[in-house]
């Protein structure tokens, strides 16, 4: 396909969609399927039939519409509406025209003027909930591949990363490293191949962006690795997808496949002379390999352990050569950036931190589900306008983010922006995404444990302060919980956490200790009141 | 199901057919490890001893590669699975909401967490985050997401398959 039919492929799909009365959105990501969405789909496209619409209005699944605790749901374009709690019972008033049916599905009809909705800013989710994740014509509709083409025909690689440079973005894993520099480095790298990664290895407990994107949008990510593979001179992409997340691995193959079909990816892409390929690697369940080094020894067939850094990747990744690692979500702003320009992204978003973030809401808060927000939104704003609070009365306490590298935030920073370094400096990390809500009957001791658990299950075992001193942390913890620790306990706690911050050999171990430093910084209370020393023995105790 | 001695031999040879196709597609290059390994986990249901040594001759790697990929990566099992899986999610969500609960249920009624109980009927696994925060706690029970578990659902259930 060539840019100017690929604008064709636009139009017509375009005039399509608009002939048709109806389109019935049904989000059919992992959530709402995991609560009937398929049964309703299949109840839909059986009522068009039945009725005899079939001119008239189809209907679609789509990624992620966010709400994910009023799954399933179901949209419909002609007014927009967006329906609740949906069951195949509701087919035949979501097909029909009539006022009476209209009655029934009102009391399901969900308010899209609540902040849920108005407060959100989409870039990467923009198109999710709307386009069909399986029809590559759907995308196209949206704009998609238009980033690449006009990449390829108007821009050079040095050209795409200044753009990149100019929109401020950074790495979406957590780290916050800025993308265009990377990219710069793998640029001017003089060996060859080169290699781009992406790294959908998502682990932290309580995050699900990267797998709602998958799932949502896959050419949204493939087009984005795409023009890295043209920014940074490399011809071959690999997508390192969790094995659990079987839904986004089904979708990026078709996606994959549909893509090489019309050669928007694979040899001569767009007919110009550049190559792509992307394959995907299937983990098998270690949270170590979201580490690059580990990621790349997991591709390249090996137990995925980390390696000291330098060299880094861009000098020396996968099999010996340049290689740029970037997460989904970092690869998803790519093509938005390049259609809307450098200038429009950075115009969003809050001090050194640019443009949107995903995040999972998740635990003690009303509206659980996914949400993208302008970088620099107060958490407050999230937390009670966009998340509607804590239900049950018990209270906000406080908020998680960063999974097991990251912090507690009690409630008197709520009003902290959320931005790279505003987190940092309370103790937490913005990290992939996670954030959950704790209300007061959570023993924050108890959520220290939890994390601490977690990473002793998932050291590799390499490096000694990691593998012994998560197993000592966590025995402490379970100690303290059970009521059976000392003050001097607490003390070597703290010890611990500066030994595995310091050596540990790479991130897993180094952030480690978050958890537990951040809970002792704003909950040491819990903590003293678990091991207030016994009554003394001389009391006559048997 | 897993491999048995009593599988008729034409099943048998089906499966060691598709391996072999699978390491072909590969070039049998030890790069492909871990695909191979998960093609293998997904015909066999679980990696036997003879099969990893299998493995390890074809892609010319040493057992030692083989066995310490398969018992590195938590998606690899070497033991046969129990006729019923339940798999209760330990992320965040779920564990604030009562997931270690459930997990207690099913560890006292059938096995330890990423064990079978003794009769081969039930398996039980502490999953990672399966991403469905909105449904928590999540069970994963035979391939199949419940959502917002109880102690008593879950108890009912175990019932009804005929754990003691």
């Amino acid at each position: 396909m060539t840019l100017d039919e690929l604008i064709e492929r636009q139009e017509s799909e375009q005039e399509r969609q608009r002939k048709l009365k109806r389109r019935i959105l049904c989000c059919t990501a992992a959530g709402c399927m995991s609560c009937g969405a398929e049964t309703v789909r299949k109840a839909v496209a059986a009522e068009i039939q039945a009725q005899g619409k079939e001119s008239e209005m189809e209907v679609c699944g789509t990624g992620c519409m966010g709400l994910c605790s009023r799954g399933p749901l179901v949209r419909t374009s002609d007014d927009g509406s967006l329906y609740g709690d949906v069951d195949a019972e509701d087919a035949a008033a979501l097909v029909s025209d009539a006022p009476a049916a209209y009655a029934r599905l009102g009391a399901k009809r969900i308010d899209t003027s609540a902040p849920f909705f108005t407060r959100q800013k989409k870039i990467v989710l923009a198109h999710s909930g709307e386009v069909d994740p399986e029809r590559l014509n759907d995308y196209i509709a949206a704009g998609g591949y238009q980033a690449l083409g006009r990449a390829l025909a108007e821009m050079t690689p040095e050209e795409v990363i200044a753009e990149i440079r100019k929109s401020g973005l950074r790495g979406r894993g957590g780290a916050g490293y800025p993308t265009a520099l990377k990219w710069e480095l793998v640029a001017k790298q003089s060996a060859t191949p080169k290699y781009v990664v992406c790294n959908a290895d998502e682990g932290d407990p309580g995050a699900f962006m990267d797998r709602s994107i998958l799932e949502g949008d896959p050419h949204l990510v493939l087009e984005g690795m795409a023009i890295a593979g043209y920014a940074v001179g490399a011809q071959q992409g690999y997508i390192y997808v969790r094995g659990e997340y079987a839904l986004a691995i089904q979708r990026l193959q078709a996606a994959i496949r549909q893509a090489e079909r019309e050669r928007l990816l694979g040899s001569r892409v767009f007919e110009e002379s550049f190559q792509f390929r992307i394959d995907l690697r299937i983990g098998a369940g270690a949270f170590v390999c979201g580490e690059e080094t580990a990621l790349i020894a997991s591709i390249e067939g090996r137990r995925g352990q980390p390696r000291q850094r330098p060299p880094y990747p861009p000098e020396s990744g996968l099999w010996g050569q340049p290689t740029l690692i970037n997460n989904v979500e970092t690869f998803a702003n790519v093509a938005p950036i390049l259609l809307n320009g450098g200038d429009w992204f950075a115009s969003i978003g809050s001090g050194a931190s640019k443009g949107t973030k995903v995040f999972a809401l998740a635990g003690r808060i009303a509206n659980t589900g996914l949400i993208e927000v302008p970088m620099g939104i107060p958490l407050r704003e999230i937390i009670f306008d966009i998340g509607g609070g804590v239900p049950g009365g018990g209270g906000f306490k406080a908020a998680q983010t960063g999974g097991p590298s990251g912090g507690c935030i009690p409630a008197e920073y709520l009003d902290t922006p959320v931005d790279y370094e505003s987190l940092a400096a309370i103790g937490s990390i913005m990290g992939s995404g996670g954030l959950i809500v704790m209300d007061q009957a959570s023993s924050m001791v108890d959520v220290a444990r939890f994390f601490m658990e977690f990473c002793m299950d998932e050291s590799c075992g390499k490096c000694i302060p990691c593998r012994a001193g998560t197993v000592q942390m966590h025995d402490i913890l379970t100690r303290i919980l059970n009521g059976e620790g000392t003050p001097d306990d607490i003390e070597m706690l703290e010890r611990l956490c500066i030994v595995l911050r310091e050596t540990s050999l790479c991130g897993l171990g180094q952030t480690a200790p978050n958890p537990v430093l951040s809970t002792l910084r704003y909950f040491r209370h819990e903590y003293e009141q678990l091991v207030q020393p016994k009554p003394a023995p001389a009391g006559g105790q048997s | 199901m897993p491999a048995s001695p009593t599988a008729p031999d034409a099943v048998r040879d089906n499966r060691e057919k598709m391996l072999e196709r699978a390491m072909s597609r590969h070039n049998y290059s030890g790069d492909a490890l871990i695909e191979v390994l998960h093609a293998a986990q997904e015909l066999y249901g679980f990696l036997p001893p003879e099969l990893l040594k299998k493995v390890a001759r074809k892609l010319k790697l040493p057992p030692s590669r083989v066995y310490g990929v398969a018992t590195f990566y938590h998606f690899f099992s070497l033991a046969p699975k129990g006729e019923h899986f339940f798999q209760v999610c330990t992320g965040t969500a779920c564990y604030v909401a009562g997931a270690q609960e459930l997990l207690n249920v099913l560890e006292r009624r059938c096995a330890k967490a990423g064990g079978t109980s003794p009769d081969g009927k039930v398996s039980v696994q502490a999953a990672r985050c399966i991403g469905s925060c909105g449904l928590a706690p999540a069970v994963i029970y035979d391939g199949r997401i419940l959502a917002r578990v109880t102690e008593k659902q879950l108890n009912e259930e175990l019932d009804r398959i005929g754990v003691s």
